[in-house]
């Protein structure tokens, strides 16, 4: 039965292209490509690449970025939680949260540069009546070689991902009562929740932070924005050697790429010591009993950082916006002096291709995501066994670096033969889209009503009856909500696209992350704005198809 | 809907691991009402899971159970023709309430829209075809499961405490109804049940767990 299958092949669809990939990028590595005349094993490719410049700083700079951006990302949602949980401050982020989510990292990036750049919308606010400056000053604040504005880029789409992962693991944790257990014992509140519910609740998060680490330590588009360029980080630069004309630095790439490989171990490592660290100090603090002492500063930071981080992300999307509508502009004033609509017009017959291709892309993907996650989901019920551990292999193609198999990939189909096609992007970007459907699904699956089935089989339903006539329609908007995940997810991907198109497949992300080095601010903020806007159309049906469908139906509203 | 059925439980015992949490040995004649009672966690909610057939594979089940004469231990749940009546009236929220009726019809039954009018009239609901199940009252709910499990044909029906939940009032006249409408069509009844005015209602033979 194909049920039956679904499972198997999730497991297969997602660990054999990377364990090929990663096959296929350690061969090279070691010298082995007979295709481009490596036909005995050496380790000159590793020689050539300990001996490019600046090599161990780009490594610094990925390791550190990683760590850095995940731990700021974590303590701002922690401490959020736990100073804001039923504020109405809460209920206001509860809401922005998953449009954050949907915006592609690449227009977070963009947003994030226009806003802090020497000529940015912070710098205009300032000039020249606080800093005196008339013209932008000679500052390298974006691209900064310590990768602080990349960190930032990083944090400011990290924290919607680790919010919304432990919005959903919270409920089965109780935390209120713990709160009121422990303020029934004198705890303030957010102290209580620091001490009573933040150590239960990491576990449960541990995956995603993990994912975080790995990103965070090898992401290319925002880098490619943000990040510093002399040296650029590690996976920026592996994807210039590898799109070097001269394709003997193919083996240099590649022994970068196993090299990647290794930063994100290491810094998954120094993680897993750090959670040692932190765990036993916690130990501590909790033992000591402390009721009130810090309770203030905790609570002003969780609501302070989580506001700060929100409002510049969406004035980073309104700048954009601006400037994509923005006539002459002379430094200093804050607003344009013209507002046309002359980039749009120049820009919408390039526009459409790369746009259709996306919705192509995404749809598709997409839809084999769903198809498989609800039969995996299906098959659980309907044999009634517990979810497989196999299911944690899920995580990997999240934490296992993606430029570290993609790479592999695309030496395996240049092999092969295989010439780029949508098909083969498609494939790329289901890697991807299939956890985090199947992620956002199978909580819902899992906790709706077995007594529902059930029912509609003994009034005679067949398995499939039930499913389509009761399961799918009750779950509808769960499953939409897992659509428009899966569809933000496809559309904020650049490297496998980049990598398995073979730069010949554009798509509206692809096109925005090469304006990056141009620099021309006007085409950037309509190629970056109709980016962070396609996600969004995306989760607008996922909220208004069942509010139209489920209108004269009470008990269908609110369903999670 | 007035044939006769007869449901027979031989030498049933369920087991989880070592312990055995229900044995059980009788027989329900058509119209009779066989009333299991026990404390919670006595098995009772894993007996009616077994002749149903969602027992979760945990447990282990000897015995057989005879529909008609015909053993359906091994027969999946859509196929054994036992109808279920849960503690809730469990209306599909995203069906109306003639759609709710409508799911419980085979799909052999012809032309649906008078049996569903007639089913409609007979617990008093004309007119309520329309109507968001979630708008209905407790008692109106109550009716329109007992109806849809009736459409459904069953031929012999479990009853997991399924008036529990309703308001004391309406416990007694809505019992009343269901053991009526068993009865009239004939059905062999299994009712368990931690109360004992739903066994004294059923008037008949009572197993203690």
């Amino acid at each position: 039965m194909m049920l039956r299958l679904a499972p198997v092949l999730i497991v297969i669809l997602l660990v054999a292209p990377i364990l090929g990939g990663l096959t296929m990028a350690l061969l090279p590595a070691l010298g082995y490509l007979p295709a481009l005349g490596g036909e005995s094993l050496s380790l000159d490719p590793w020689r050539a690449l300990f001996a490019e410049p600046g090599i161990w700083r780009s490594v610094a700079v990925s390791l550190a970025s990683g760590l850095i951006a995940t731990a700021v990302s974590l303590a701002v949602v922690l401490l959020y939680l736990a100073a804001a949980t039923g504020s109405r401050l809460d209920r206001w982020i509860r809401r922005l949260v998953s449009p954050l989510l949907s915006i592609p990292h690449a227009a977070a990036a963009f947003g994030l540069a226009f806003l802090i750049a020497p000529s940015g919308l912070i710098a205009r606010l300032a000039s020249p009546g606080l800093t005196g400056w008339e013209r932008p000053p000679d500052l390298l604040i974006t691209q900064d070689p310590w990768g602080l504005s990349l960190i930032a880029g990083l944090v400011i789409k990290e924290i919607p991902f680790l919010l919304l992962m432990s919005l959903a693991a919270l409920p089965q944790l109780d935390p209120e009562r713990r709160v009121a257990m422990a303020r029934s014992l004198g705890y303030r509140p957010t102290l209580a929740w620091w001490k009573v519910v933040a150590p239960s609740l990491y576990p449960l998060i541990r995956l995603p932070v993990f994912a975080v680490i790995a990103y965070a330590s090898s992401v290319v588009d925002v880098a490619m924005i943000l990040g510093p360029t002399l040296p650029p980080t590690l996976a920026v630069s592996i994807l210039s050697w590898f799109s070097d004309p001269d394709l003997d630095m193919r083996f240099m790439a590649s022994a970068g790429a196993i090299l990647q490989l290794g930063v994100t171990v290491t810094a998954l490592a120094i993680w897993w010591g750090l959670e040692r660290l932190v765990a036993r100090l916690m130990g501590g603090w909790i033992a000591r009993g402390g009721r009130c002492q810090g309770e203030t500063g905790l609570h002003v930071a969780g609501k302070l950082w989580i506001l700060l981080v929100t409002v510049t992300a969406f004035v980073g999307i309104a700048g954009l916006a601006i400037h994509s509508v923005a006539g002459f502009w002379r430094f200093p004033a804050a607003l344009p002096e013209s507002f046309t609509s002359a980039h749009w017009v120049r820009a919408l017959p390039s526009l459409a291709g790369p746009i259709a291709s996306t919705a192509l892309i995404a749809l598709v993907s997409t839809l084999l995501a769903l198809a498989l996650a609800l039969a995996a989901l299906e098959n659980e019920q309907r044999t009634g066994r517990h979810p497989s551990r196999a299911l944690w292999l899920l995580y990997l193609p999240l934490i296992v670096p993606q430029i570290a198999f993609l790479f592999g990939l695309v030496v395996m189909m240049e092999q092969l033969g295989t010439r780029p096609t949508h098909a083969l992007v498609i494939f790329g970007h289901l890697l991807f889209v299939l956890p985090y459907v199947f992620l956002s699904l199978s909580e819902a699956y899992r906790r709706f009503d077995p007594r529902w089935s059930r029912l509609a089989l003994t009034l005679g339903a067949s398995h499939n009856g039930a499913f389509w006539r009761v399961r799918l329609p009750m779950l509808l908007a769960p499953i939409l909500t897992a659509l428009a995940v899966g569809l933000a997810v496809s559309i904020g991907q650049y490297l496998p696209t980049q990598l398995l198109g073979a730069g010949r497949i554009t798509t509206v992300t692809t096109e925005a992350v090469s304006l990056a080095s141009g620099g021309n601010r006007r085409v950037i903020g309509v190629w970056a704005l109709v980016q962070a806007c396609l996600p969004l159309a995306g989760f607008i049906i996922a909220i208004g198809l069942p509010r139209l469908l489920w209108s004269n139906r009470r008990a269908m509203q609110g369903v999670p | 809907m007035n044939a006769t059925h007869r449901l027979e439980l031989r030498d049933i015992c369920i087991q989880l691991g070592d312990q055995v949490l229900v044995e059980l040995d009788a027989e329900i004649g058509p119209g009779e009402v066989l009333t299991v009672m026990g404390p919670s966690g006595s098995g009772k909610s894993t007996l009616l899971a077994y002749l149903a057939g969602f027992l979760a594979p945990e447990f282990r089940a000897r015995g057989r159970v005879l529909l008609d004469g015909q053993d359906i231990g091994s027969l999946p749940a859509e196929k054994r023709g036992m109808g279920l009546l849960f503690q809730d009236p469990l209306l599909f929220p995203h069906l109306s309430v003639a759609g709710n009726l409508r799911f419980g019809l085979p799909r052999s039954v012809g032309d649906k829209v008078p049996r569903v009018e007639d089913a409609l009239a007979q617990i008093n609901l004309s007119g309520f075809g329309d109507r968001d199940p979630a708008t209905l009252s407790g008692g109106q709910k109550a009716r329109v499961a007992l109806m849809r499990l009736l459409l459904s044909a069953p031929c012999a029906v479990l009853l997991d405490e399924p008036f529990s939940k309703l308001d004391t009032h309406l416990r007694h006249e809505i019992r009343r109804l269901v053991f009526d409408r068993l009865r009239a069509a004939g059905l062999p009844s299994l009712l368990v049940t931690h109360d004992r005015e739903d066994a004294d209602d059923a008037g008949g033979r009572v197993i203690e767990l």
